[in-house]
Parts: structure tokens; sequence; C-alpha cells
């Protein structure tokens, strides 16, 4: 009975990553089992999307907000209170890097219990996530074009896209210069 | 007696499954159809559904530029380099798909085997969560007054990384310049005989304007709409969802529209490819230049406190600014110099076979 319950846990804290790595083996199999080139591109593209989906998966929280803050930039007395935040904040990095790299790790540690997650009394999801995946995609758009244009110049030299047809020019020509 | 284990279904877990299931279905039908027409526009679809799924994720940034990214312009361009190339996929031998599918079941049973050390799905204290990703929450407010953490984050934080990525942008961009060519048969044909592109114009005019005018009048409209959308996600990037990615890709969009509605010789005449050329190297030397000026006041590269050493907060909010201002005009260059590249080349597929 436990572990059928441990197996329901499982399940349920881990349903997104077993649906995401679906996604990622269906661009996987896209990849390998097509031979037509733009296809094999849409194929990556599908895989990288749920990269994409497995960092985003994990950087959500449970009752949390999209990471902005409130509160910021709202009134002149706002703006005081950040910047003696600030003032502090600057203090305690000073006093930090003046005792070494220890204490610098001290001032950064794990958060352990659900009020210290709280940033203002407000949960948020993590931004860091967001960050890299966010550059990520228009990274990738760029050398997915680049993958286009590859494409687009084998087409106007082999007069195909098809990769069995491309092996076959490519033995034909080999053929034709040994003998 | 087990209810307390049970995670009860609540709005957001169905949300969640629905698009899940559809993300599923999508994929499914892109590995079945032959047809590249569809396959691509399915492409665009799951992309447009993923960007729904990362704002119920709390992603709203990397929804932003995914909706932008994934149904505009890799879609456009996908549909421009299926245009020079075929319209169907070939079968394969079935041989192909049994080793594919032996492949993909291995490594899938791999990954999930993986998942059981990943930590529960929304779980706030989790290392991914509890760690650096808090550490920027908390320090983001008093140190850059920006509210938007993730804009802080990709241009103060980590601006040398986002630095970087902006110069492979502008190396991809460089790419399908060599791969494509500088100057195709479109860019010459401008050149030589401007003539002859008004009489193409007024040809095409004559053709388009019989069959698309509601098209034609509504994008009129709608261009300097989502141009001015576009500065606006820009300029409000550091206190909503926004920033130089994503409005630079919102602005390219607008004038693929334009070029896909008016003709590519009135959009190259409207925005020339040499000032685009121009504008890519320039986004990154704005990017970097910022890092110069803060070396030359005396900081680190991209330190940007020093700008205003009185207010370190407003001198962050200033660089980080001119940095997204660099970001945008490197993305929307370069997706312009990659659309010029596929539309200079001549397609193979002749109108009456569409």
């Amino acid at each position: 009975m436990s572990s059928s319950i441990e197996f329901w846990q499982y399940l349920t804290g881990h349903f997104n990553y077993i649906v995401v790595i679906t996604l990622m083996m269906t661009g996987l199999y896209i990849v390998i089992s097509t031979g037509n080139l733009v296809k094999k591109l849409v194929g990556l593209g599908v895989f990288q999307t749920a990269v994409f989906q497995l960092y985003i998966t994990m950087g959500k929280v449970s009752g949390g907000q999209p990471p902005i803050l409130e509160g910021v930039h709202e009134s002149a007395s706002g703006e005081a209170v950040a910047t003696t935040i600030a003032e502090h904040g600057e203090a305690a990095v000073v006093a930090a890097t003046e005792h070494g790299e220890q204490a610098v790790l001290a001032t950064v540690s794990m958060a352990k219990t659900m009020d210290e997650v709280l940033v203002g009394g407000v949960l948020y999801s993590n931004p860091l996530p967001h960050v890299l995946i966010l550059t990520a995609i228009v990274v990738g758009v760029a050398t997915l074009s680049v993958g286009l244009a590859l494409v687009v110049r084998i087409r106007e030299a082999y007069g195909t896209i098809e990769e069995d047809e491309l092996q076959e020019a490519n033995y034909q020509h080999a053929k034709g210069a040994l003998s | 007696m087990n209810g307390e284990f049970l995670t009860p279904i609540d709005a957001f877990t169905v949300i969640d499954l629905i698009f899940m299931s559809m993300l599923v279905v999508v994929g499914i039908a892109i590995v079945r159809l032959k047809d590249l027409f569809a396959v691509v526009m399915l492409s665009g679809v799951y992309s447009l559904v993923s960007a729904a799924w990362f704002v119920s994720l709390d992603a709203v940034d990397v929804a932003f530029t995914e909706a932008a990214v994934g149904a505009g312009i890799s879609t456009v361009l996908m549909l421009g380099a299926m245009l020079l190339t075929a319209r169907q996929v070939a079968p394969t031998k079935p041989a192909r798909h049994w080793v594919a599918l032996i492949v993909v079941c291995a490594t899938g049973a791999a990954l999930l085997y993986a998942t059981v050390d990943m930590p529960s799905f929304g779980d706030p204290l989790s290392a991914p969560n509890a760690y650096v990703g808090l550490e920027y929450l908390k320090r983001t407010g008093p140190e850059t007054g920006v509210p938007n953490v993730v804009s802080a984050v990709l241009a103060s934080y980590r601006g040398y990384d986002t630095f970087g990525e902006t110069t492979v942008i502008l190396t991809a961009g460089l790419g399908v310049i060599l791969i494509l060519g500088l100057g195709g048969p479109a860019i010459k044909r401008k050149k030589t005989a401007s003539a002859r592109t008004k009489a193409a114009k007024a040809n095409e005019s004559k053709i388009l304007g019989a069959h698309h005018v509601v098209l034609r009048v509504v994008s009129k409209m709608m261009i300097p709409v989502i141009i001015v959308y576009g500065a606006y996600v820009q300029f409000h990037g550091d206190f909503g969802p926004g920033g130089g990615f994503q409005a630079g890709l919102i602005i390219a969009s607008a004038i693929i529209l334009y070029a896909l509605i008016f003709g590519i010789d009135a959009a190259k005449e409207a925005v020339p490819p040499s000032l685009v050329r121009l504008g890519a190297a320039l986004g990154v030397l704005i990017y970097g230049g910022v890092g110069v000026i803060n070396l030359l006041l005396g900081g680190n590269f991209l330190e940007y406190n020093i700008l205003n050493p009185a207010h370190p907060s407003h001198g962050q909010e200033l660089g980080i600014m001119f940095v997204e201002i660099g970001v945008l005009v490197t993305v929307a260059s370069v997706m312009l110099i990659i659309f010029y590249g596929f539309t200079s080349r001549q397609p193979d597929i002749k109108d009456k076979d569409w």
C-alpha cells in the first residue's frame, strides 16, 4: 500500500516531466525517422521547445506569481525604502568580501522554510530559468535559419532535400571521380 | 484514507493538463504528416500552444518570445525555405522507423529514470527555486529598482551572457549572408533598374489589388500599430513583460508582414538591406559600447552602477535601457537579414502547384 502511495506521489509531482520527455522524444523520433531535411529541422524545433519546457517547469512555484516585483517604483517613499535597502545590501556584500569567500557563500544560502522564499511577503516563480530560456529561444531561431539556409543551398546544388537521394548522388559522384 | 497524499485537482492542474495533451497531439500529428506545408503550420501551432502553457507556468517573458518567434518568424522562415525546396516528404523505409523507435524508447527510458531525482513540480523549497533564483528576486528590487526581475537578470546580473548571445545572433545573420549571399537577384534587380521595380510594383498591385484588398487595407492600418507596440514592449520591459529580444522580433515581424503583403521590393525600398546589415553590427556595438563606457568611467565591464555614482540603482536602470536598445537593434536587423536572404532566391515551385 505504501509503495502505491509513493508511486502516486511520484506521478503527481513529476507528471510534467514525463510529458515533457514524451515531447522531447517525439522531436527526436522526427529527426531520426524522416529523410526530409526541412522536416528534420521541424523535429529539432520540437525537441528544442521541449527542452525549454523542461526548464520552465522546474522554475514554476505552486501558488507563485510571475517574477515581476510588486511595490518597486510605485511611489517616492517606496524608492527611499529601496535605496536604504540598497545601502544595507551593499554593506553586507562589502563585509562578506572582507571575510573571504566563505562569508560570501554564507550570504547566498539555500532557503529552508516557506517564510524564507517569500520576497516582500509575496511568492514568485523562479526568474532564472526564464532568463536562460528567453535568450535561448532567440538564439534558437537564428541557428534554425542558418540550418534552413544550408538546406536551400543543398537543394540548389543537388536538386533534392531527401537524405537518401543526397547520399546516392554523392556516391555516384565519387564513383565517377574514381573511374 | 489516502486523502492527504492526493493532490487536489484545481483549475491550474486542469489547464496544465489541457495544454500538455494539446502539445502531445500536435507532436504526434507532425510525426505522421507527409505534407510539408501542414508540418510547418503545425510547428507554428505547437509553438503557440507552448507559449500559452508558459503563461500558465508564470514565464510571461518566455511566452512572449516564444509566441513572437515560433508562431511568427520561424514559421515564415520555414515557409520561405519550403517554397525554395519541396512540398512533400518522400516516404522512408520501414526499417528506419523501427530503428528510430528503438533509439527513442531507450533514450526516453533513461530520461524517465532520471526524473526520479528531480524536484517535485511546483516545490518552492527545491534546489533550483530556493537558491540562486531566489537571491536574484531578493536583490533586484533594492539594487536595480527594476520591477521585472527577468529584465534585470538578463541585462545586468547576467549581462555578459546576454552580450554573448547577442553576438551569437549577429554571427547567425553573418552565416546566412555567407550561405545565401549578400546581393541575391532581388537586390541586384533593384540596383540596376529602379524603373523595373516600379513596373513590377504596378504589375503586382494590379494582381494583388484585385484579390487582397481587405488584406492590404487592414495590414496598412495594423503595421504602424505593431511597430508602436514593439516600442512599448521595448521601453516598458523594465516594468512588465518585455524587453529588447521581444521588441526586436515584433518590429521585424511588422516589416516582414509588409513584405508579404506589398511585395519584397517595396519592403526593401522602405528598409534597405544595407541599413539592416549596418543595424546588426550597430546593436552589438551599442551593447559593447555601454560596457566600455563603464570601463572608462572606472568601473568593471557592464557594471552600470558607475553610470550614476550617487544613485547606483538609477545607473543600473540607465545601463539596462541602453543594453536593451542594443539587443533590439541587433535582433530586428538579423531577423530581416535572414528574411531578405531567403527571399532573394528564386522559388522553384510554380504558383499553380500551390
